[in-house]
């Protein structure tokens, strides 16, 4: 592989899997309310 | 006024997700769709391959993540299906919008299950390769013995795995939210996670792998200055995330009115697109060995859809080492990501039909998924099958999703004028909180971006006959289905509701009890 394909991919992995990364993070600190299965309604 | 206390009528008896993840794991698995592993990678190769990133990460982040959280806002707000939520937003006109997706959304499933019923058979075929020497005439004539025109002579082993794929999609829609999708989406996700990694995993150790990573990460930046790789990114972020069309919208009415829609909605972008990294370094790491194994360029080899997945890969599983397993992982994944995604097709228009009838979790499963699954095998288990779904495919996808978009992005930001409101709910509970620029996102950046999108596909397909399939068909399947469901949602938007579904916005059961 290029250094320059190889930028590119390691900078798409940081993007999109750390972005996920985050993202999981961020609802994980900021749960308010996670209803549990008691919570859950019927479905008639 | 009603009869029974709004929770018992707007919550208790439509279903719900018991957990914000299950949620989430039933969105990611609308989204992660056939799509992500067969069209992205071909996409982003062929427009600026490591370049491709940026174009692609501002479609995320200023089309496909705002365009997501108003669908979220929409069903999470009004606690509907898309016409009822439409309905209770605006009225009649706005609920016709709300028909306009459940009928994209019939379309699709009637077609996406032929797909899986095809990655079915596949999946067993990979075991003892039984393609043979010519993968392309065994897909073409052998399998599908397909012809190009409309009949009705039955492909039997097209047939069996779409009863099959209907039988298994009708008891998921039978067994509800929760226990249906919810429990599935909970199952399929991490497994189709494991199994694609593998494949990758397997893909990457074949020779000649290193050749298609080059082939698919090399930057070509000229690309950057062309209108057509930016249309291409929204183009793709658009069709993978699954918005626009209802199912975000029902989806997020199955969720609980406490919960972060905007952190959610976070995961739910950012993990679609991972997956289709995943893919796209799966698939091209299998097409550099091929191409290496038949001594010509990756760009020789490259395809996308069903010439990807039922003529290359094919190919590939023959020459590879422990090429079975491959096959197997790869077919196994396009099932399971299928099947997810059909799903979430499916319950737009269970929802909605629940929702105007006031009918039962079963009936309402029924009174859809039958007859949408005996149409669905009356034309995709026949010889004539792949032509008519590729057409409904191409047509429904530009002439009906991407236009109910774009007329429902302008009818929310400038008829309703609802955007401050919407934003404001999402604000409600929100880890990542909105400000003024996503309703200037919403009202004119990305309508004018999906217009754009959608003119350059019009010009596409007036200029010749898709594909070169003849007019006929075309005029029947391609522009007749997408009028057609214009023409059915105005008919339904006129139909009158139960009596026990309350047109008014629900209040939040603490504040119907003060």
């Amino acid at each position: 592989m290029t250094t320059t394909a190889i930028v590119m991919m390691v900078i798409s992995m940081l993007v999109l899997w750390g972005g996920l990364g985050l993202a999981i993070l961020n609802i994980s600190r900021s749960d308010r309310h996670e209803p549990g299965p008691a919570d859950a309604h019927r479905d008639l | 006024m009603s009869a029974q206390p709004p929770e018992q009528t707007t919550e208790a008896t439509r279903g719900a997700f018991a957990h914000r993840r299950v949620f989430i794991f039933a969105a990611i698995g609308s989204a992660v769709g056939l799509g992500n592993i067969w069209r992205f990678p071909y996409v982003a190769y062929d427009n600026g391959g490591g370049a491709f990133l940026i174009p692609y990460l501002v479609a995320l982040l200023a089309a496909g993540l705002p365009f997501l959280l108003m669908d979220y806002a929409i069903g999470h707000k009004f606690r509907g299906s898309a016409p009822l939520s439409f309905r209770r937003m605006s009225g009649r006109g706005a609920e016709t919008l709300g028909w306009w997706q459940v009928g994209i959304c019939a379309i699709i499933a009637i077609y996406y299950a032929a797909i899986i019923a095809y990655a079915i058979r596949y999946t067993l075929f990979s075991v003892d390769k039984s393609w043979g020497a010519d993968p392309n005439a065994f897909f073409f004539k052998e399998f599908l013995q397909m012809e190009v025109g409309f009949g009705l002579d039955v492909v039997p082993g097209v047939l069996w795995p779409l009863v099959v794929t209907w039988l298994v999609v009708l008891a998921i829609m039978v067994g509800g939210v929760q226990n249906g999708i919810g429990r599935t989406s909970i199952v399929f996700i991490p497994v189709l996670l494991i199994a694609f990694v593998a494949l990758v995993v397997q893909a990457l150790l074949l020779p000649g792998a290193v050749d298609g990573l080059n082939a698919f990460f090399t930057p070509d930046w000229g690309a950057l200055t062309d209108t057509a790789v930016w249309a291409a990114a929204v183009g793709q972020i658009f069709f993978s995330l699954s918005v626009g069309f209802g199912i975000m919208i029902t989806y997020a009415s199955y969720v609980d009115r406490k919960t972060d829609m905007t952190g959610s909605g976070l995961v739910v972008g950012t993990a679609n697109s991972s997956f289709e990294l995943l893919a796209g370094i799966g698939v091209f790491a299998a097409l550099g060995f091929m191409a290496q194994a038949n001594g010509v360029a990756v760009d020789d080899v490259a395809a996308d859809g069903i010439g990807l997945a039922f003529v290359a890969f094919p190919a590939i599983i023959s020459e590879a080492p422990a090429g079975a397993l491959l096959g197997v992982l790869f077919f196994g994944s396009l099932v399971l990501a299928g099947i997810t995604s059909l799903v979430s097709v499916l319950e737009v228009v269970i929802s909605a039909v629940r929702d105007k009838l006031d009918l039962g979790r079963t009936a309402a499963s029924l009174a859809v998924g039958v007859p949408v699954a005996v149409v669905s095998g009356l034309l995709f288990s026949t010889t004539t099958g792949l032509p008519v779904l590729d057409t409904m495919d191409h047509f429904i996808n530009r002439f009906g999703i991407l236009l109910v978009a774009v007329i429902s992005m302008v009818w929310v930001a400038w008829q309703m004028r609802a955007l401050a409101d919407l934003r404001a709910h999402l604000n409600g509970i929100a880890s990542v909180p909105l400000g003024g620029w996503w309703s200037a996102l919403i009202a004119v950046v990305i309508p004018a971006a999906l217009v754009y999108v959608l003119i350059d596909e019009l010009l596409v397909v007036l200029e010749a006959p898709y594909e070169g399939y003849p007019d006929w068909l075309l005029a029947a399947f391609g522009w007749g289905t997408a009028g057609l469901v214009v023409v059915v949602a105005i008919v339904l938007a006129r139909l009158p509701w139960s009596a026990r579904t309350p047109l008014d916005v629900p209040a939040a059961p603490e504040e119907a009890a003060r």
